[in-house]
């Protein structure tokens, strides 16, 4: 990211490209997305009550059962059964806590040791900042499923490899962004004020630069969380994320693969949780960041 | 200019070596991959001849040296599986991969490009609502999903196209479909950003009081400085396009890179995932520098910043 455009909004003037535009601040608050997220997470939290069965509870004599609204559907099973028979609502309601769990956790690990990193990096500048930033490409350049697949193979597949394989990863993007944003508050006066006033690294970086970058932070947060779901999904789907017979979203399609044109409800529900889930998420981060930080276009 | 273009070739230089440190110690951590190779019935002391044979009792720091050495001239060793020089697997897979690449890059280009400026242009009309949709649908669909159904019904239902496998043109067509899709959103949401932060300038008001044309204000004076922030990003694309390419070629069975590494990495075939991590990383480092040049070619502000 550059660093000097951003420097040029410094001046003590206010600059009106700096503003968000109209009509991202008048935009109200986006209720769909917080609905479905708040869905979402009443459902993972309460996935016990919430079940209407067993998920892991085979029947076979009740495989591919139709979802109720479709002919030959049952209201014993309102979203149909998969392949063994397996209820595919209290599955997606299960997935929802593999799901969700995996890209609020990463993501926030992610994003603690990068911000930290990108705070340091920034604070210092020179060597410590060169070094920091060279480690941070090198992993920025590393493909975050061919971690996965590898320590997915060398400790096997699951819960916490993901999360970890995915954090190792992700923190870079977060050091880029704060490390940038640190750049341009550094050359401020409050930071050259507070270091007269005698502040030490440590008061300087968490009382005076941290406030200043949670803004960024939080929209990060936001828009990375979907991308998160995202991939462990495309890992659970790989054989390289959650390990049956925990109900994971994307093993779930990946099951249901063959069926697609016989059984769609098998792959096709999943697929459409991840979606709602995610989108709602990108929206929701979309909006923040109009809100929040406009100069943040580009994330 | 030369300056800036050598410290980044160092750079680079840098980052790959750590990551070849990196690769070497996970590889290592893949399990012995003597139980894969040897017959059940192998005794200890074929055990301790193949290790020696393969230069697995020699000391970690002394491996990682002569496997650095070795793959800068293009020798990865051979495959534990295919029992093949990995090198000519990576010669067959890479062109696959790279084509594939290309094409999925085309398609997401000539999608993201005019959607993404006429969007900005028409603001707020039913055509910018609807490139909106197109892109924020496109980062929220899982990849693997579009490509399953992709499979099952253009190639398996109504068998349009090949499923899987590279037979010609029409094998392109799903695979590079559902690899560019991902990267069209990204790509249009930022020119569109970009342009309307541009149309908005000064300067572009200037040009319109002047009485230049509109299509001239907008192909000319507005996109060029909108390309700017698509083209920082181009590199982060790329690594996002190979990322994906792990999954697409693993769904359409592309012999390409992607799932050279899914199956490496099935039989812990680690030189094999050696090599084809370093490829990739010395590709995503190649792409990112040329982008990085590009930039400070574009914009020169960048050159004399450091």
């Amino acid at each position: 990211m550059p660093a000097e455009p951003l420097a040029d909004r410094a001046l003590p003037l206010p600059d009106v490209a700096a503003r968000p535009d109209p009509a991202a601040r008048g935009r109200r608050l986006p209720v769909v997305s917080l609905g479905i997220i708040t869905i979402f997470v009443l459902v993972a939290i309460l996935a016990p009550l919430l079940s209407p069965g067993d998920p892991g509870e085979q029947s076979l004599r009740n495989r591919f059962k139709p979802p109720v609204w479709m002919e030959g559907g049952s209201s014993r099973h309102l979203l149909g059964t998969d392949r063994l028979g397996r209820d595919m609502l209290s599955r997606i309601v299960w997935g929802s806590r593999v799901s969700l769990t995996a890209g609020v956790v990463t993501v926030l690990l992610a994003s603690a040791f990068g911000a930290a990193v990108g705070l340091v990096a920034g604070y210092h500048g020179g060597t410590v900042d060169a070094v920091l930033m060279r480690v941070t490409d090198a992993t920025m350049s590393f493909p975050v499923i061919l971690l996965a697949l590898i320590l997915a193979v060398t400790v096997g597949p699951s819960f916490t490899n993901v999360v970890v394989a995915i954090a190792v990863i992700l923190w870079a993007r977060y050091a880029r962004v704060i490390r940038g944003q640190v750049l341009t508050l550094m050359g401020l006066d409050f930071i050259a004020q507070a270091r007269i006033a005698g502040a030490g690294a440590w008061r300087i970086i968490t009382r005076h630069l941290f406030p200043n970058t949670l803004n960024t932070l939080v929209v990060l947060v936001t828009l990375q969380i979907g991308y998160v779901i995202i991939v462990e999904a495309s890992l659970s789907f790989l054989g390289a994320g959650i390990p049956p017979p925990t109900p994971a979203w994307g093993s779930m399609i990946s099951e249901g693969r063959e069926f697609v044109t016989s059984a769609w409800w098998v792959s096709g529900l999943p697929g459409l949780a991840i979606l709602l889930v995610v989108l709602a998420f990108n929206l929701l981060g979309d909006w923040l960041r109009d809100t929040l930080d406009p100069k943040l276009r580009q994330l | 200019m030369i300056r800036f273009v050598v410290s980044r070739v160092l750079q680079s230089l840098v980052a790959l070596a750590i990551l070849s440190v990196v690769v070497f110690v996970l590889a290592r951590a893949t399990g012995d991959p003597l139980q894969l190779i040897l017959p059940m019935s192998a005794t200890p002391e074929e055990y301790a001849e193949a290790r020696h044979y393969l230069g697995l009792d020699r000391p970690y720091v002394e491996q990682y040296l002569s496997f650095v050495g070795r793959a800068v001239t293009g020798d990865f060793g051979n495959s534990l599986r295919a029992r093949r020089p990995v090198i000519e697997l990576i010669r067959e897979r890479l062109p696959n991969s790279l084509r594939l690449a290309a094409f999925a890059m085309g398609i997401s280009l000539s999608i993201a490009f005019p959607l993404g400026i006429l969007a900005a242009v028409k603001k707020g009309t039913g055509l910018d609502r609807t490139a909106q949709v197109i892109a924020v649908l496109g980062q929220s669909l899982p990849t693997f999903w579009v490509a399953i159904v992709l499979v099952e019904v253009v190639a398996g239902r109504l068998q349009w196209l090949p499923a899987g496998g590279n037979q010609g043109f029409t094998s392109y067509v799903l695979p590079g479909f559902t690899l560019g899709w991902f990267v069209v959103a990204g790509m249009m949401r930022l020119l569109r950003s970009g342009m309307l932060e541009v149309l908005d300038s000064e300067y572009v008001k200037l040009a319109r009081v002047k009485g230049v044309v509109e299509h001239r204000v907008v192909w000319m004076h507005a996109l060029k400085n909108a390309l700017i922030p698509v083209v920082t990003f181009a590199g982060i694309y790329f690594s996002i396009l190979v990322t994906t390419a792990i999954v697409v070629e693993t769904v359409f069975a592309w012999p390409g890179l992607g799932r050279l590494a899914y199956e490496g990495i099935s039989s812990r075939d680690f030189p094999v995932i050696q090599a084809v991590v370093l490829t990739t990383a010395a590709i995503v480092a190649v792409v990112n520098l040329s982008v990085d040049c590009l930039y400070a070619v574009i914009d020169p502000r960048i050159r004399h910043a450091r």
